[in-house]
């Protein structure tokens, strides 16, 4: 490892922070109002700016800003509107299809001439998916707006420029969006110089200020803003704005020069740096910019004329600017724009610049070429690649560098070989689980180097899709020299990986540079540790002359009080090793750092951190590595060889981390994927499995029914079926009467798919008489019974599924025999959502189309690389598709409105053709009964029939039949999404959706809060739990959809609570689908953002059901027909105080340590809010009723 | 007139009734209401430093839990300023018990480790507590520690608080030593200003139907009563330390036997959550009630006055009363 000086005292205003708290920072100080909406990967910056305000930090006016969080990004524009109109000064921030709604008022604030900034984390745009990451796709949508765009490239920049756009818009009046790198620079953990108050009141023309408060509406001096002009004047007052626009690049310019007399740091319209005579020219604008100057500079240093243009301010486009910073030697000019517009000339930066150098006079050619899309690493290679082109006689035009383009062959080659590091600096990647602190650690060790030392430091983590069990990788860099790698590290002086298991799912030592240190977390004796590496891992050691060392951090972390998070020792370790600071300084560093994180959380945790940062050195040991690989160790296949083609081909490389290297060819057009390859993808993430006693089991299902993962199963089979079972195949006589009296149960567990939560054990009803810890099923380290329940798993799946006629529906005992079409989901362990899903599944998954709103259920049920949603033995399962968060209701209702159109034209074509169907066969169609399975069945009996009968009719109308002949099978929509969908952003169109009295199911999975982005405030949150933006506890109560949406009268309604009452909620599901109408069902779903272990989930909806905050009830319009009621109570009158349900969570039980009086203030509330709702909710179900003139339905 | 003062743990206090710890003390209304129903002092409910430890390691959790995992919440709370974690909750309502009540008040501590009794009972002397109550709940269900072992860490933590603090300091005791006298001048030569007799360990019961081991609190009886009477008989005038009866008290006769038997004062806690802190009125005019009729002027004139050594017969309070019991015993007719 090179060594590097750290003799310095720490670089005087430094901070190490990312791209988000920078550009936050600003914008906080620069603010009065700020209005916001969660969106990845911009939340954090909203939620910084809410923390700030809570803590009442002022601005750089010594005034604490507004925040608030609206119900959509809409929401929030349209407040920024309105703010900006009253005089405020203004600010918010976004991403993606959050900056697409915010659109429509960014063309209003800029056409208004109104000061503001929107700061934006560039991210990819929905198209054939949705990616979180980072590209210009949403900004360049928004480039038409008006609005002024300034690019940031780094974190540095992020807040420099986020200070030069909120000064300049001040003088300019044009609004400006200031926008970086969705997680390259927004995640990235940099040290930078620092700006704070004072740099804003500099920068912050006080005049300029009151000027804007002058221009807004007041009674005072009254105006109006906002007419409707005609064709004789609209044109000329958009033209009338024109000189803002001309002279806003010399006010941006004269604000960036002011910037540099303040702090040194000098940035230009178009900065750029290479050779003064370049022949090539790149030019780019964002993070990849960093990559590129390295490049540059290499290739210049070598004798190469090449250049770079790094844009800054890309909207107003300043051609002047432009030609001023390109050097009049360029001959070939590459712009690369990290966007794609499909069916256009070229991508808009190329466009721009191709203008402005031919409209220039510049004879250079101009190439574009696209990259880095969805965080597609952008590499020195990729550049180089690009200069190399540019070398030819005829460089290729609209390429793509970055990928493999087999299909039109627009790629560019690229050399992964090559690079540009600085030698002098030291970098580091480190393989963790989320759970045990790999990332946390890190974050402070760059913290510690950035503020300790004068070393420049870098972070940035990748995370895996999957919310349980997930890998991180954490790239760190530091050295003498600022940084400005803006990709992975490609060569690591030291790797560690803080898992062993690991080491056999991931190619741990791929970036070990040779000579590196390698640091493995192993529970094996310094000299065991060698033979149970991985054969390939060792021959790599052996290659690149790896130094190697060993710690169990777990059994530290253990003894040190910590449980499973090795963070701390980890830590340690890596100070320890990379020699940064001297031994004592950096332990000493680290204790400081552990005080400052964890100081807030009581001494308790601070004293168990240091005792493990005590504990570690002694047992830190470094492994002699003998002279040649000598394990027997080799990685399992990533799928097993049986899996379909595209699997292995596709589904498996991007499993094993390989999916860069796939080709354009190999992905679907068109984002279509098949379903059930989840199975394919053996995680195997528990070290815990529960294990079935089979003796004291009553068969009841309640295991079956809550396993979020469907990792465990039941069957009933004949006894001579288990004829060949495996040894250790467990069953019993089934406890069934009828059908199934004779036959076996067997209860099963998938022991590579199980996630250990343990809720199966926690709702067994059943105690064992000799030892009542025990349960029917029980938790078991998987270890030693692995293999064999492998092979139990496998017959398991052969047995053939329960005849679902022979079933009953209504009971939970029967419903575990019904096979989910929702498995082995990437949901967190113990997740309170998908157990509805998979009991909607098992009830209706054959006949469902799904439209899934955006958010944990639309990621655990879709993001690559495998899909949980899959079908059962005859090819049927759940069809899913997610278009927007804020249009699912609406969504789901157009595919209702499209089946019921297909089979109504289906209907019509059966009347015109009956001649050829036969009249009987018609009749039966267009009459079937189908309101249960049996029906359903014999329909798509009938529509084979059909089909059959068609088949050889040349005829269009018979050949559209044919094509439409499906609809006349009974089908379901089931609208799926989490309360931020339901309460807030899509709120209005589910309300239109339920109120269009279509017959569609809605599913709400109220975990309440936005669980998928961490955990902000929605309206669903309760009254006093804490949140993000309800820091001090949600100071107002939650909103009542269920009774909302029940004053239709004509929407069927229930709220259910699993783990409270299984069949109450089973019934509920039943009734929805069977409705011919809207339906909507709020089901509870326990969260890990609430606070607490999981496990205790259902005690914690029990308790939540008996305190009266989630009264379970069915509204069905049926009823009202037939003159009962339509409410009905399920649940019992409180009997639990809210408070001794609800600081069972830390939610709650926060707000407590955190402000103990407000806490006492809202748990008055809060239960008075219970007892007014069931007061309520009782006088309601007790209204006498008398049947309507029609009925409801 | 009729002279209810007594004196404990230094503080002269015009009443023998206490309230002793439990959760009325968490309201400082109630306190309020505990003083004009004529309380001599208060003890406030328990510092748990074991709590404490809970508190921080569950925050912890809370605000790790699934964090630094998935890109699009790399955590799931706020970032709160502060949580008063660790003792300032209760520190701040000693200081707003002490400024709403004239009457003195005894801060309690429960603690786990050395360090944390004498840290913690700094603190609680430094919020303004008038003396300190070592509430002393520990079952040694170790098999390798032995008795002397145990009486040996309760004098170790005496002695350590004691040297630590100005303030008085009361012990809590429960009742399950083999040498009861022994250990009770042990810790008083330790430092210990008062012995409490005795702790009443909440033991769990078992729920056959559902087989779970139940946790409830089971408020008090008078029948508890006797255990302590006897032992501050024994104990009164023979250790140099004042002596409290908590266990048992719920009416006027109690609070009498308590005193006879030598006791400084009478705590009550379930009495008063059955009956309200208005029941300390009750009491108080019932003792006066009855000392008048008894033509007794003082409490002080009764403390002790059926202690061990001012019965006529002190082999009542020891072996010999056994075999009286036992020969005083007739099955009930049926």
């Amino acid at each position: 490892m090179p060594t590097v000086d750290s003799a310095e005292a720490r670089l005087p205003g430094t901070v190490t922070i990312d791209g988000n708290e920078a550009a936050a920072s600003i914008a906080y100080l620069a603010s009065e109002v700020i209005a916001i909406y969660p969106i990845t990967p911009s939340s954090a910056m909203g939620e910084s700016a809410d923390e700030w305000a809570a803590a009442r930090r002022p601005n750089a006016w010594g005034t604490v800003p507004h925040v608030i969080e609206m119900q959509s990004e809409g929401g929030a524009a349209g407040a920024v509107h309105g703010a900006l109109q009253a005089g405020a000064l203004c600010t918010t921030f976004t991403a993606s299809q959050g900056l697409l709604l915010m659109v429509p008022n960014m063309f209003k604030i800029a056409g208004e001439l109104t000061p503001t900034v929107f700061h934006v984390a560039a991210r990819a745009v929905a198209a054939q998916a949705l990616s979180i990451f980072g590209d210009h796709s949403d900004v360049m949508a928004a480039r038409q707006t008006g609005f002024a765009m300034l690019a940031s490239g780094s974190v540095q920049e992020a807040m420099d420029l986020a200070l030069v756009a909120h000064a300049a818009t001040l003088e300019a009046r044009i609004p400006f969006l200031h926008f970086f790198d969705g997680f390259r620079t927004s995640h990235e953990v940099a040290k930078i110089g620092a700006l704070g108050a004072a740099e804003v009141r500099a920068m912050l023309d006080d005049a300029r200020v009151r000027e804007h408060r002058r221009r807004a509406l007041s009674p005072e001096h009254p105006v109006v803003r906002g007419t409707a002009q005609n064709p004789d004047v609209f044109f000329q007052s958009r033209e009338a704005a024109n000189p803002y626009y001309l002279a806003c690049p010399t006010i941006v310019e004269q604000t960036m020069e002011r910037l540099a007399g303040l702090t040194g740091r000098r940035y230009r319209l178009f900065d750029y740096v290479g050779a003064p005579d370049a022949e090539r020219v790149v030019v780019l604008m964002g993070s990849g910019a960093g990559a590129a100057e390295e490049v540059v500079e290499r290739l210049t240093r070598e004798g190469e004329k090449v250049g770079l243009v790094k844009v800054r301010l890309y909207r107003p486009f300043s051609s002047e600017h432009l030609l001023a910073a390109l050097p009049s030697s360029a001959q070939a000019i590459a712009v690369l724009d990290r966007t794609k517009e499909p069916g256009s000339q070229g991508e808009p930066l190329y466009l721009d610049v191709a203008v402005a150098v031919a409209e220039g006079g510049r004879r250079a050619r101009v190439v574009g070429g696209r990259y880095g899309l969805s965080s597609k690493e952008f590499t020195p290679g990729m550049v180089k690649a690009v200069f190399d082109e540019l070398r030819r006689d005829r460089p290729r035009n609209h390429f793509v560098v970055g990928i493999h383009d087999d299909v039109t062959h627009a790629s560019l080659a690229w050399d992964p070989g090559y690079t540009t590091e600085d030698s002098g600096t030291v970098s580091a990647v480190f393989y963790g689980l989320g759970s045990d602190g790999t990332v946390g650690a890190n974050k402070n060790a760059i913290k510690i180097i950035g503020d300790e030392t004068a070393l420049y430091a870098q972070g940035y983590f990748v995370y895996d899709s999957k919310k349980s069990g997930s890998t991180t990788v954490s790239h760190l860099r530091f050295g003498p020299r600022p940084i400005r790698s803006s990709y992975l590290v490609q060569r690591a002086n030291f790797v560690a990986c803080h898992q062993f298991s690991l080491l056999e799912r991931l190619p741990v030592l791929e970036l070990a540079d040779t000579g590196a240190t390698f640091l493995v977390n192993a529970p094996f004796a310094p000299d065991r540790v060698w033979d149970r590496l991985p054969r390939d891992l060792q021959e790599t050691v052996l290659a690149r002359r790896l130094r190697v060392f060993v710690i169990d951090g777990y059994r530290v972390a253990r003894e040190a009080g910590m449980g499973g998070r090795v963070n701390t020792v980890m830590q340690t370790c890596f100070f320890a090793l990379a020699g940064i600071l001297p031994r004592d300084e950096a332990i000493a560093a680290i204790k400081r750092s552990i005080a400052k994180a964890y100081g807030r959380r009581g001494a308790a945790i601070v004293q168990k951190n240091c005792a493990a940062v005590d504990m570690t050195l002694a047992e830190l040991h470094e492994v002699a590595i003998p002279q040649a690989a000598t394990s027997t160790v080799v990685r399992p296949p990533v799928v097993p060889a049986d899996a379909p083609t595209f699997v292995r081909e596709v589904t498996a490389r991007i499993i094993a981390g390989k999916g860069d290297e796939l080709p354009v060819s190999a992905l679907p057009a068109d984002g279509t994927f098949p379903t059930g390859t989840a199975r394919f993808e053996k995680r195997a993430l528990a070290s815990e499995i529960p294990v079935w006693d089979e003796d004291i089991c009553i068969q009841c299902g309640k295991c079956v029914l809550i396993c979020p993962h469907a990792a465990i199963r039941a069957k009933v089979c004949a006894p001579d079926a288990l004829a060949d079972a495996p040894a250790t195949f467990k069953s019993r006589p089934a406890r069934w009467k009828g059908a199934f009296a004779n036959d076996r149960y067997v209860l099963q567990v998938a022991p590579d798919d199980c996630t250990g939560c343990a809720l199966c054990v926690e709702i067994c009803p059943v105690k064992n008489k000799s030892e009542t810890r025990l349960r029917a099923i029980n938790m078991q380290p998987v270890a030693p019974i692995r293999e064999a329940e492998r092979e139990n798993w496998q017959f398991f799946l052969d047995l053939d599924d329960p005849a679902r006629d022979a079933l009953h529906p209504s009971q939970v005992k029967d419903v575990q025999l019904m096979t989910p079409l929702i498995e082995f989901s990437g949901a967190c362990s113990g997740c309170g959502e998908t157990p509805y899903l998979k009991l909607m599944s098992q009830l209706f998954g054959d006949r469902t189309l799904i439209a899934n709103a955006t958010g944990c259920s639309s990621i655990y049920g879709a993001n690559l690389p495998t899909t949980p949603w899959t079908t059962n033995r005859d090819g049927r399962g759940p069809a899913w598709a997610n278009s927007l968060f804020e249009d699912n209701a609406e969504f789901g209702l157009g595919m209702r409105l499209a089946l019921d159109k297909q089979a109504e034209y289906a209907c019509e074509l059966l009347a015109r053709l009956a001649p050829v169907v036969g009249a009987e066969l018609v009749t039966a169609l267009t009459t079937a009964d189908q309101s249960d399975e049996s029906g359903i069945s014999a329909q798509r009996a009938r529509v084979a029939m059909l089909r059959e009968r068609l088949r050889d009719v040349d005829d269009n109308a018979a050949r559209d039949l044919a094509s439409v002949a499906a609809s006349l099978v009974r089908a379901d929509v089931w609208i799926v999404g989490g309360d931020g969908w339901a309460y807030d952003i899509g709120y209005g169109g589910l309300d239109h959706v339920l109120a269009s009295g279509r017959n569609v199911n809605v599913l709400v999975l109220d975990t309440e809060v936005y669980s998928n982005t961490g955990g902000q405030m929605s309206k669903a949150t309760p009254r006093g739990a804490v949140a993000k933006f309800a820091a001090g506890g949600k100071p107002l109560p939650k909103k009542d959809l269920g009774l909302l949406m029940m004053t239709y009268g004509h929407v069927y309604v229930a709220s259910v609570a699993m783990g409270a009452d299984d069949s109450q909620c089973l019934k509920a599901f039943r009734e929805a689908e069977s409705y011919d109408g809207p339906s909507l069902v709020i089901a509870y779903s326990h969260c890990i953002a609430h606070g607490y272990d999981m496990v205790h989930a259902l005690d914690q909806q029990k308790a939540l059901v008996a305190s009266g905050a989630w009264p379970l009830y069915r509204y069905d319009p049926r009823l009202a027909a037939a003159g009962k009621n339509p409410l009905q109570l399920d649940a019992k009158p409180p009997s639990l105080a809210f408070k001794d349900y609800a600081y069972n969570e830390g939610r709650y039980s926060m707000l407590a340590q955190a402000d103990p009086e407000a806490a006492r203030r809202a748990l008055v509330l809060a239960d008075a809010d219970v007892r007014r709702r069931w007061s309520l909710y009782q006088q309601l179900a007790a209204v006498a009723c008398s049947a309507g003139p029609e009925g409801a339905a | 007139m009729i002279d209810l003062s007594t004196t404990y743990l230094g503080h002269a206090l015009r009443s023998p009734l206490v309230m002793s710890a439990g959760p009325l003390g968490e309201d400082v209304d109630a306190i309020r209401a505990a003083e004009d129903a004529g309380v001599g002092a208060v003890v406030l409910p328990s510092l748990f430093e074991e709590q404490l430890d809970i508190e921080s390691r569950d925050l912890d959790r809370h605000l790790t839990r699934g964090t630094e995992s998935y890109a699009e919440a790399l955590s799931y709370f706020p970032a709160v300023g502060a949580y008063r974690l660790g003792p300032d909750a209760y520190l701040d309502h000693i200081a707003r018990v002490k400024a709403a009540v004239d009457v003195p008040v005894i801060g309690s501590l429960n603690g786990v480790s050395s360090g944390g009794w004498v840290q913690y009972a700094r603190l609680i002397e430094e919020a303004g507590a008038d003396a300190l109550e070592l509430n002393v709940y520990f079952i040694p269900t170790d098999l390798d520690v032995d008795g002397r072992a145990v009486e040996r860490m309760y004098e170790d933590l005496v002695r350590d608080v004691c040297a630590a603090v100005g303030i008085p300091v009361a012990v809590k005791l429960a009742p399950f030593f083999s040498a009861m006298a022994h250990v009770a001048a042990r810790l008083v030569a330790a430092g210990a200003k008062g012995l409490v007799l005795f702790n009443r360990f909440y033991q769990p019961d078992l729920d056959v139907e559902r087989l779970e081991v139940v946790q409830d609190l089971r408020l008090s009886t008078a029948d508890e009563l006797r255990l302590r009477l006897r032992w501050v008989a024994i104990l009164y005038r023979r250790i140099a330390a004042d002596l409290a009866v908590t266990g048992g008290i719920h009416d006027a006769v109690d609070v009498l036997k308590a005193m006879m038997a030598g006791a400084a004062v009478a705590m009550m806690t379930s009495a008063l959550l059955i009956h309200g802190v208005g029941h300390l009125a009750v009491v108080r005019d019932a003792l006066r009630r009855w000392m008048e009729e008894h033509e007794y002027t003082s409490i002080r004139q009764m403390q002790g006055s059926m202690s061990q050594r001012a019965v006529a017969e002190p082999a009542a309070f020891e072996r010999a009363n056994y075999l009286h019991v036992l020969r005083s015993y007739r099955q009930p007719s049926r």
